[in-house]
């Protein structure tokens, strides 16, 4: 059985893996210059992937056997290579073209609030339009708005940001004994909500948050505390008679912002924490720290430069060039956030804004 | 007249109930069937070349022959009547009229797959027909067609009837088998089909209606003789149902060799159009296949006559040609405005798309909006080129076909009543009053005139 791999090659790249491989994960082993963006699939959840679209690549050739093209453009997240598949990612036009079709649908109905929304610096939404969208929208409409929905102590959803990956819906079945969330509604009124108003508290329920590509999902307790880039991220480990313990602190000074698990190079967790490891161990004392977490060079995150120097030096504001290139993102702050109550103009507030400036500090 | 082998006994008096059914040769076919072998019914839909009613086309036989046997595991045939395309309603006519005809076709069937639990999932605003169809599966069962050992046979069979919750989208077999599972109707990723993992998880069938009472006179004339009715691919008669601008709206049996003009004029069928106007578009298939002008709709591009059948109606592919779709046969008139027609169903498919892929959540909201525009007089010309845009990327990016369904028929509007759509941005303040744009496409004998 083991001995038997397939070959494929994506973007003129080859590489072997066993039977049953997915060609995104197929592009990931070879790296990140193949790889293709993925904003619902998530290795870690079983049924994951297939809706964004933002995956999709073209087959120009089947396999050996079989060598014809396949006549549509495929979900590299739900597609299993054959042997001899040549795939075309970034090389594709085609593939080039539909995703930035699909991302500007990703973009047309979002609110843009990344200035108030705590997920900007660690958001795939960003990443994804930054890479590959375009500079503007042609969508010239009010963009869709959803009735607030409180979910409990711990998370926050501002469901006017949700692209309906499902990433929570699987999270919350998969790990929790019971979902007490899910999509109601269908097309563009689908949302994520809860029968009757229930709270989201069971002891995983945490890593929805982690889980979520976009601020639609956001740690309650953590809540415009502070900008995440302005945090340093630290490692460290607890023992926790629920979960691995592992788990990376984001801090200021001696200070524990905020709590989550540790991602890997594709933004995946590593190990699931618990809500206690998550909401309640916000001192350093609770934790043994293992030193500063890696953070990818191309993540604003990084352009703190933290290391050696948490807490003494200011963190650099303002960022002029992202890995090399301006940013090219239009964003503007549209009326409709959910933080951007009627009555307050972002404009003109003194100097930055503050949670307090919406009236939102005691909530 | 045509032949006519699932309306031959529509009007007779009583056919509904399970007695004047079987006296008029019902479940005559049932009894050959179970005679035979399962492999030798299989046999008699693949030689009839049978294709699905429902709306794609495929060759039923081999559908069939697709439907994995794992030992040990149980296999199911599920009765798609969601039925919920615009335009279509000959489940319904089949269904309420002759309910008999269906369960026959559909015990044969479930013989034929092995499936001892068969399930009709029917559309939910059909609610009356759910009482109709229970009370001829009591009848059968009653009658020894239904239940255990059938005929002697060894072949336990029940049919459950399963009333949907009133969306479109659960009319697509994977989010119908979710639907049917008690989960939320969201289509599934395919592969693994549902012929190897359907409903829980195991092997099952889906067909239209139409497809499965169609088995019945397939097996009472076999299915070589089934094959020498109609033309090519399109053998046996299919039922449309005919609606919009004519004069005689209604289900109609044809055979798939009469000419599109034939069926749209004569008397035996649609009758024409009323009060003498003249004829501008057709949607022939059900409202997501493409719109066709009334000079493409006659002849093909190369100037053929077109017949009412699956090859003639796609020739010329999307350019200048449609699809057959389900049967919804849609008439326009030159009063009919295809902004607004385009519109209306823009606004069905954001209605109904159960929102799952990014392209078809979004872009068929988009669409909608932009069209109402449009068609309200607050268009601009960009937004013309703009909606090409939308339908390109909603196109073939989806996981069912709902989103094609959706892009379809705001691309052919587009394509070939470009000059409309124009007019309508040209002329906001007319075009709100009077509802209707260009109509020289009407005629659809000589070459359109310029406006
Ligand atoms: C959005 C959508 C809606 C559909 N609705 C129906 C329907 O109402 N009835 C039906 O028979 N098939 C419908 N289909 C087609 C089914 O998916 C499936 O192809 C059909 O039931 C197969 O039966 P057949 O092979 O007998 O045609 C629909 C497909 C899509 C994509
Ligand atoms: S809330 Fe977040 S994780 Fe859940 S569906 Fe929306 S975007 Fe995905
Ligand atoms: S194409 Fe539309 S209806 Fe079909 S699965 Fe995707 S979102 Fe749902
Ligand atoms: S990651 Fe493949 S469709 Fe979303």
């Amino acid at each position: 059985m083991s001995d038997q791999m397939f070959k494929v090659t994506i973007d003129n790249k080859t590489i072997e893996v066993p039977p049953g491989t997915t060609i995104l994960n197929a592009a990931r082993m070879i790296g990140p210059e193949v790889a293709p963006p993925a904003m619902c699939y998530y290795s870690k959840l079983k049924e994951s992937g297939g809706k964004c679209r933002t995956c999709l690549v073209e087959v120009s050739k089947g396999s050996e056997k079989d060598p014809r093209p396949m006549p549509k453009l495929v979900a590299s997240c739900r597609t299993t290579v054959m042997d001899g598949m040549e795939v075309k990612n970034f090389t594709s036009p085609k593939v080039v073209e539909a995703r930035k079709g699909i991302v500007e649908m990703l973009l047309i109905n979002h609110p843009l609030d990344c200035p108030v929304c705590d997920q900007a610096g660690e958001c795939h939404l960003q990443d994804l339009s930054y890479e590959h969208g375009t500079e503007e929208t042609r969508y010239d409409f009010n963009r869709r708005t959803f009735e607030k929905e409180d979910l409990g102590p711990y998370v926050q959803l501002h469901m006017n940001r949700c692209i309906l990956c499902y990433r929570c819906v699987f999270t919350a079945n998969q790990l929790t004994g019971k979902r007490e969330h899910g999509v109601l509604e269908r097309g563009d009124h689908a949302e994520i909500s809860t029968l009757l108003g229930k709270s989201l508290e069971s002891e995983f329920i945490g890593n929805i948050i982690d889980v979520c590509p976009v601020g639609a999902l956001t740690d309650k307790t953590f809540r415009f505390k502070n900008r995440v880039w302005f945090t340093k991220p630290v490692d460290a480990h607890r023992d926790c008679p629920t979960c691995s313990g592992k788990a990376r602190l984001w801090m200021r000074g001696e200070e524990v912002f905020r709590v989550t698990a540790r991602k890997d190079q594709w933004g995946e967790v590593e190990d699931w924490i618990c809500n206690t490891c998550r909401f309640e161990k916000k001192e350093t004392k609770d934790w043994v720290v293992e030193g500063p977490s890696e953070i990818s060079r191309a993540s604003v995150i990084s352009q703190g430069h933290y290391a050696g120097n948490v807490g003494t030096e200011k963190p650099q504001v303002f960022i002029d060039k992202i890995i090399g290139k301006q940013p090219k993102l239009l964003l503007d702050i549209h009326s409709i956030s959910d933080v951007n109550k009627k009555g307050v103009t972002l404009s003109k507030i003194d100097g930055p804004a503050h949670s307090d400036d919406f009236g939102l500090k005691n909530k | 007249m045509g032949v006519k082998l699932l309306l031959e006994h529509a009007n007779v008096e009583g056919i509904r109930y399970y007695d004047t059914y079987r006296r008029v040769g019902g479940y005559r076919a049932a009894e050959k069937a179970l005679k035979m072998s399962t492999a030798d019914v299989v046999e008699e839909v693949k030689k009839s070349g049978l294709r699905g009613r429902g709306g794609a086309g495929f060759p039923t036989g081999m559908k069939w022959s697709f439907l994995a046997k794992p030992e040990g595991v149980p296999r199911h045939l599920v009765c798609n009547a969601d039925e919920s395309e615009p335009g279509t309603f000959k489940d319904r006519y089949l269904m309420e009229f002759l309910p008999h005809l269906l369960i026959e076709g559909l015990l044969i069937s479930s013989y034929a797959l092995g499936s001892n639990h068969t399930y009709i999932y029917i559309r939910g605003e059909y609610a009356w027909i759910v009482d109709i169809l229970n009370q001829a599966i009591a009848e059968a069962k009653n009658n020894g067609w239904l239940g255990k050992n059938i005929l002697g046979t060894g072949f336990d069979c029940e049919i459950y009837v399963h009333r949907g919750a009133g969306a479109y989208i659960c009319g697509e077999e994977t989010a119908l088998i979710e639907s049917l599972e008690g989960k939320r109707g969201n289509p599934r990723m395919k592969p693994p089909f549902p012929a190897i993992q359907g409903l829980w998880m195991r092997p099952t069938v889906v067909n239209n209606v139409e497809t499965l009472a169609a088995v019945v006179p397939i097996l009472n004339m076999g299915g070589d003789e089934y094959a020498k009715i109609g033309v090519g691919k399109s053998t046996g008669t299919k039922l449309l149902s005919a609606c919009g601008n004519i004069n005689k709206p209604g289900v109609y049996e044809i055979d798939m060799t009469i000419p599109v003009e034939e069926f749209i004029y004569s008397d035996e069928y649609c009758g024409g159009i009323p009060k003498g106007k003249r004829l501008k578009a057709c949607i022939p298939g059900g409202s997501s296949v493409p719109i066709v002008p009334a000079n493409l709709l006659f002849k093909t591009a190369k100037g053929e006559t077109r017949y009412m059948n699956y090859e003639s109606l796609s020739d010329g592919g999307f350019a200048t040609g449609t699809m057959m779709g389900s049967g919804g046969f849609i008439v326009l008139d030159e009063d009919q405005c295809i902004v607004r027609n385009t519109m209306t169903l823009a606004r069905f498919y954001n209605h109904e798309s159960c929102g799952q892929c990014s392209p078809c959540r979004e872009g068929t909201g988009w669409m909608y909006k932009i069209l109402k525009n449009i068609e309200y007089g607050k268009g601009k010309m960009s937004d013309i080129d703009l909606l090409w845009g939308i339908q390109k990327t909603i196109d073939g990016t989806t996981i069912c076909p709902l989103g094609d369904a959706a892009a379809w028929p705001v691309a052919a509007a587009i394509r070939h009543f470009r000059d409309e759509f124009e007019w309508h941005i040209n002329n906001p303040d007319e075009s709100q009053k009077h509802n209707f744009g260009l109509a020289h496409y009407a005629d659809p004998r000589p070459v359109p005139a310029a406006v």
